[in-house]
């Protein structure tokens, strides 16, 4: 095993376990962890099966192997941004919901004390 | 304050507006037996107190959610309490309220799902920008382009809406620029859109929000709602 390898299963053997730490302590909700996991999961297993990794490289025409790697890196980088965008885009909508719910609460709670005045000392 | 369903509703979203809303507010109440909705955007000026002094009803939302969550506040409180027609203008004092029975009428008379007032039919007085003009304009062209409707004034902010669409804005109101994206809305509802001519006036109080950069900004992100809208599925 060269240096590289031993330094590539480490890193995401570490990565891994460090996610499932944080979803322990409730720091990471699970939903939001699976991509991290899946992730780091499938760079590990690579970098475990060096022979995997060149057969996976080279049916999609990668000359240098531990490139693809990079490759899936990234592309799991990529989805858990897209996810993260959506998650973004569903908080706001919510927010804007509870921001108008409590402004026409607000209101309706007004109105009835200015209706019964002795309810409001 | 007893609202009255029947009568319409005039909605006027206001953000740092404490200088101009309390003598619109003043003008409106007594010109017109009709109720006066202030959705206070966020502000944290007395647009709040000086609107309800002036005899408003005000929704003050927790913080700033940009005009169109504003209005939107404004449709559901419209929807929750039976308000048949709403009334929609701007609360710096740039829309003639002399001209409100202009865009009511067609649909107190039930000709019209929506009536926007056009600042550029009849005798235009109107002056902007070079922004603004340009992003009148475009939108203009994108507007007459996509729907059958013949509009002159896209992004006029002063409007009046039947129960119909109070109900579907309720649920569905864009955020920036919401009046150009309604247009592709109510195309898709196949609403009966009319245009009456208005009077606009430059701003008295306050600064515009609209600079070139933003003004740019924002014509891209509207057509790209504009565009997602053309095919988005409304349940």
């Amino acid at each position: 095993m060269n240096r590289v390898t031993i330094f590539s299963i480490c890193a995401s053997a570490g990565f891994l376990l460090y996610i499932l730490e944080m979803v322990r302590r409730r720091k990471l909700r699970e939903e939001y962890s699976i991509l991290w996991l899946f992730g780091s999961a499938v760079i590990l297993v690579l970098s475990l099966k060096k022979d995997w990794l060149d057969t996976l490289a080279h049916a999609v025409g990668i000359v240098y192997p531990p490139s693809f790697l990079f490759l899936v890196g990234i592309l799991f980088i990529l989805l858990i941004l897209i996810h993260f965008s959506i998650a973004i885009s569903k908080l706001h909508q919510m927010n804007k919901k509870m921001a108008q719910e409590l402004a026409l609460l607000k209101s309706g709670n007004e109105a009835e004390s200015r209706s019964n005045p002795e309810t409001e000392k | 304050m007893i609202t009255q369903p029947d009568t319409p509703i005039v909605i006027i979203p206001a953000y740092q507006e404490e200088r101009s809303i309390g003598d619109l507010v003043r003008s409106l109440r007594e010109r017109y037996p009709y109720d006066v909705l202030v959705v206070n955007d966020g502000s944290t000026d007395r647009t709040s107190e000086t609107a309800r002094e002036a005899g408003a009803i005000v929704l003050d939302l927790p913080c700033n959610l940009g005009i169109g969550g504003a209005v939107q506040t404004g449709f559901l409180y419209a929807r929750d309490r039976g308000y048949d027609v709403v009334v929609r203008i701007d609360g710096d004092g740039q829309h003639e309220i002399e001209d409100i029975p202009k865009v009511l009428e067609p649909i107190l008379a039930g000709r019209a799902d929506a009536v926007i007032g056009s600042r550029f039919l009849g005798e235009a007085e109107y002056r902007g920008s070079i922004p603004r003009i340009f992003g009148i304009r475009f939108f203009r062209l994108l507007v007459n382009l996509t729907t059958g409707y013949r509009v002159t004034d896209p992004t006029s902010g002063f409007f009046a809406i039947n129960r119909r669409l109070i109900e579907f804005y309720s649920d569905h109101y864009p955020s920036d620029y919401p009046e150009v994206d309604a247009y592709i809305l109510m195309h898709r509802l196949k609403a009966r859109t009319i245009e009456v001519p208005v009077r606009m006036y430059d701003r008295t109080e306050g600064k515009s929000s609209i600079t070139a950069f933003r003004a740019v900004y924002y014509m891209v992100k509207v057509t790209l709602s504009y565009t997602i809208n053309c095919i988005r599925r409304f349940e």
